[in-house]
């Protein structure tokens, strides 16, 4: 029992900081230009698939780097040559160009990569167990990720809180048309926020590519949770979208090794109803409704505290 | 001029495919080409077109050529009716499916409908790989015909199997939440219940299918249940993912699997150093001492860089053209007539048959493991330089089960 708590744990926060790599971007991005963007994991895929692409020519490090910076210049031209002419039509038509957008790279990705699984390998350094706890081997690989979102993590937190622009960011957070008026580039830094948060996707898109799968598909696979956990968080808030994205992972995680059924906390199904479709409901385990969880959640929320956890603008 | 030349770049390609049509027969592949089911669909396309071109070589079917028309279906069912439609308006005449219960449900009763509707324009369907029970007992159809053993048949194979391991003790089972995971894990269960009482059901688990890009958390689950053995039906990337994961994890199990030699899943095996201690059950292995089969095999990895997962595939194919001449004719009802009761010298040795009264075929059906090769065991898997291992057999006979199908014939 202590083991499965133990690793669920580890897997748990590994999936969670992933998120919230993601998400971390597509909150500060909303906050600013207040347009929720949808193509932000396939960015998420982008960093992957151009991160196989160059470990292929160069290795694995240098598309650690390459990849995300690729991404953000991509993420960058989109905001600068893309968003900024949309925004004069307002939101929905921001929205709806983010959502096209998000359909164009996913083609585009399957022209050039094809359709099916790229090969898309664990680098060899990093191939080993990095422990073993309780005859369960943990691998260095993951480590790495955790790692990774974590330096990640902290040097954003260090930007924010203790830099000019983390301070005009924070700003812009809250308070974005008094931040203009005070005659700051509103422009550049959105476009700045852009790219960095895309880069940010990317970066998740290369330590996740390897482990996971990298495919045409993986940005719609992940795209929904990522909205249930800026929702779920706050929108525009990043402490919330920390929060957020490690309960969804600790959530998802834990559900799946929980048994527990109507059946098996109130005994079996009167007789008289247990051939009925009740009874699939009855006996349905937490670990089976593990996916719907989040956006049960999801739901919960925006009844019951729509702003979010730690939002404060009502949206 | 310019009126007429309009007319004629109208009419051309009309006129050109309509005589196209007329010398080939096309075959449409409704199979995952995108999403978590592509892995296992685009080797399928290549082994079909590789089968489309043996048959050509020999002079076709009857003389025609037989081309095979690849749609994604994204393993979807809604997709796929969408998929036959298409393919039906370009002029295919038989389908072929295999990837995923759920689609082949929607299609049989798709195909069975739309030849109701349209007589004289009938569509047969040839199922090469979705082996939920159902689509031959309470829901068959006369369209419809099946080439790989029903799950029932291969339970029933890998329990007998099982039966006689008197190691296991502790069972474990993880199966895909659709209808034929849901039957896999019915069947497993009530079958080591009356072989192997003593066998205890230490997990039974559903996971959402194709959907799973991480099965940590299922290992670690599995881990935690102290199971010695686990039995699963997951395909695609889900059996290669689910091992993977307990590569990963160094879960040192035993695993009973219908596909655990789909693409993806021996590298993980190698990796984790499950040497022989993953088994399959299956129509047919590369390692078969059968000379014919293993020329064959041979030829399919001189131009493929996968071995062929598909048996079943190349039995289809070579009978549906030995059904085409024994009808004297590629009319879709006559080559379903010519198909039923039919007996077939199968890809890999011994006889099979098509039986009438369900359209299930039944043939040999081997256990195999996968692990280090021995002097006549030539072919690998994947480049890992292990290869499947001939466990146990069982004879066409020995794997007949009744059906409850009542066919209508038309």
């Amino acid at each position: 029992m202590l083991e499965l708590i133990v690793i669920s744990s580890l897997n748990g926060i590994l999936f969670g900081m992933l998120l919230f790599l993601m998400a971390s971007g597509l909150t500060v991005i909303f906050s600013m230009l207040g347009v929720l963007n949808f193509a932000h994991a396939s960015f998420y895929m982008l960093g992957a698939f151009f991160g196989f692409q160059i470990s292929r020519w160069v290795g694995f490090w240098p598309a650690l780097v390459l990849a995300p910076l690729l991404a953000g210049l991509i993420g960058i031209a989109v905001e600068r040559y893309g968003l900024r002419h949309v925004h004069k039509n307002g939101h929905v038509a921001e929205l709806l160009f983010t959502f096209g957008l998000a359909f164009a790279i996913e083609e585009v990705v399957q022209i050039i990569w094809g359709k099916s699984p790229v090969d898309f390998r664990v680098p060899a350094v990093l191939d080993f167990p990095a422990f073993t706890i309780f005859s369960t081997n943990y691998p260095a690989f993951k480590m790495f990720m955790l790692l990774v979102s974590v330096v990640i993590f902290l040097s954003l937190l260090l930007v924010l809180k203790k830099t000019r622009v983390g301070l005009i960011v924070q700003a812009a957070l809250t308070h974005p048309h008094m931040v203009a008026h005070l005659g700051h580039n509103v422009g550049r830094i959105f476009m700045l926020v852009f790219g960095v948060g895309t880069a940010l996707a990317a970066v998740a898109g290369v330590i996740a590519g390897p482990a996971l799968v990298t495919q045409s598909n993986m940005a719609a696979l992940l795209g929904p949770i990522l909205f249930v956990v800026v929702v779920v968080g706050g929108l525009g808030s990043l402490p919330g979208a920390f929060i957020a994205s490690l309960m969804i992972g600790l959530l998802q995680t834990f559900a799946v090794s929980i048994n527990t059924s109507p059946a098996s906390l109130f005994g079996p199904l009167d007789p008289a109803w247990a051939t009925t479709w009740l009874s699939d409901i009855w006996n349905v385990t937490v670990a089976q409704v593990a996916p719907v969880l989040p956006y049960l959640l999801l739901v919960l929320v925006l009844i019951f505290r729509p702003m979010g956890l730690l939002g404060t603008r009502e949206t | 001029m310019r009126k007429t030349l309009l007319a004629a770049a109208l009419a051309l390609p009309i006129l050109g495919s309509a005589a196209a049509a007329e010398d080939t027969i096309k075959i449409g592949y409704i199979d995952p080409l995108s999403g978590g089911g592509a892995s296992v669909g685009e080797v399928g396309l290549k082994t079909f077109q590789f089968l489309a071109e043996e048959l050509n070589t020999k002079g076709g079917v009857l003389g025609k050529k037989v081309e095979i028309v690849p749609l994604d279906n994204k393993t979807n069912p809604q997709e796929s009716l969408i998929q036959a439609q298409k393919a039906i308006d370009a002029g295919v005449r038989f389908i072929t499916q295999g990837n995923g219960s759920s689609v082949a449900g929607a299609l049989s009763d798709f195909v069975t409908k739309y030849n109701e509707r349209n007589p004289g324009k009938e569509v047969l369907y040839f199922n090469y790989a979705a082996v939920d029970p159902v689509l031959t007992n309470e829901k068959c159809s006369f369209w419809h015909f099946r080439w790989d053993a029903n799950s029932d048949i291969k339970m029933e194979a890998l329990t007998n199997y099982m039966k006689s391991t008197p190691s296991i003790k502790k069972v474990y089972l993880i199966n895909q939440d659709y209808s034929f995971g849901q039957s896999v894990r019915s069947q497993a269960k009530a079958m080591l219940a009356a072989k192997r009482p003593d066998i205890q059901i230490v997990g039974d688990e559903l996971h959402p299918l194709l959907k799973i890009s991480d099965f940590a958390p299922y290992v670690a689950k599995i881990k935690a249940s102290g199971a010695d053995t686990v039995v699963t039906g997951n395909w695609g990337q889900d059996i290669a993912l689910l091992l993977k994961a307990a590569a990963d994890a160094g879960l040192k199990v035993n695993w009973y699997t219908y596909y655990a030699g789909g693409t993806g899943g021996p590298t993980a095996i190698k990796q984790a150093g499950l040497n022989h201690q993953v088994f399959q059950v299956s129509e047919g292995l590369a390692n078969l001492d059968h000379q014919p089969s293993r020329d064959f095999e041979k030829a399919f990895r001189a131009k493929y860089d996968f071995g062929m997962f598909y048996p079943r595939a190349v039995n289809q194919m070579r009978m549906f053209a030995a059904a085409a001449d024994k009808a004297k004719s590629t009319d879709p009802v006559k080559v379903a007539q010519a198909l039923e009761g039919m007996t077939f010298e199968v890809f890999d040795g011994g006889e099979g048959f098509m039986r009438k009264d369900d359209h299930q075929f039944f043939q040999p059906i081997y256990i195999s493991s996968l692990g280090e090769r021995g002097d006549n065991e030539p072919f690998d898997e994947e480049k890992t330089g292990w290869g499947w291992r001939l466990v146990a057999k069982i004879d066409t006979q020995q794997t007949v089960l009744p059906t409850t199908c009542k066919m209508e014939r038309p």
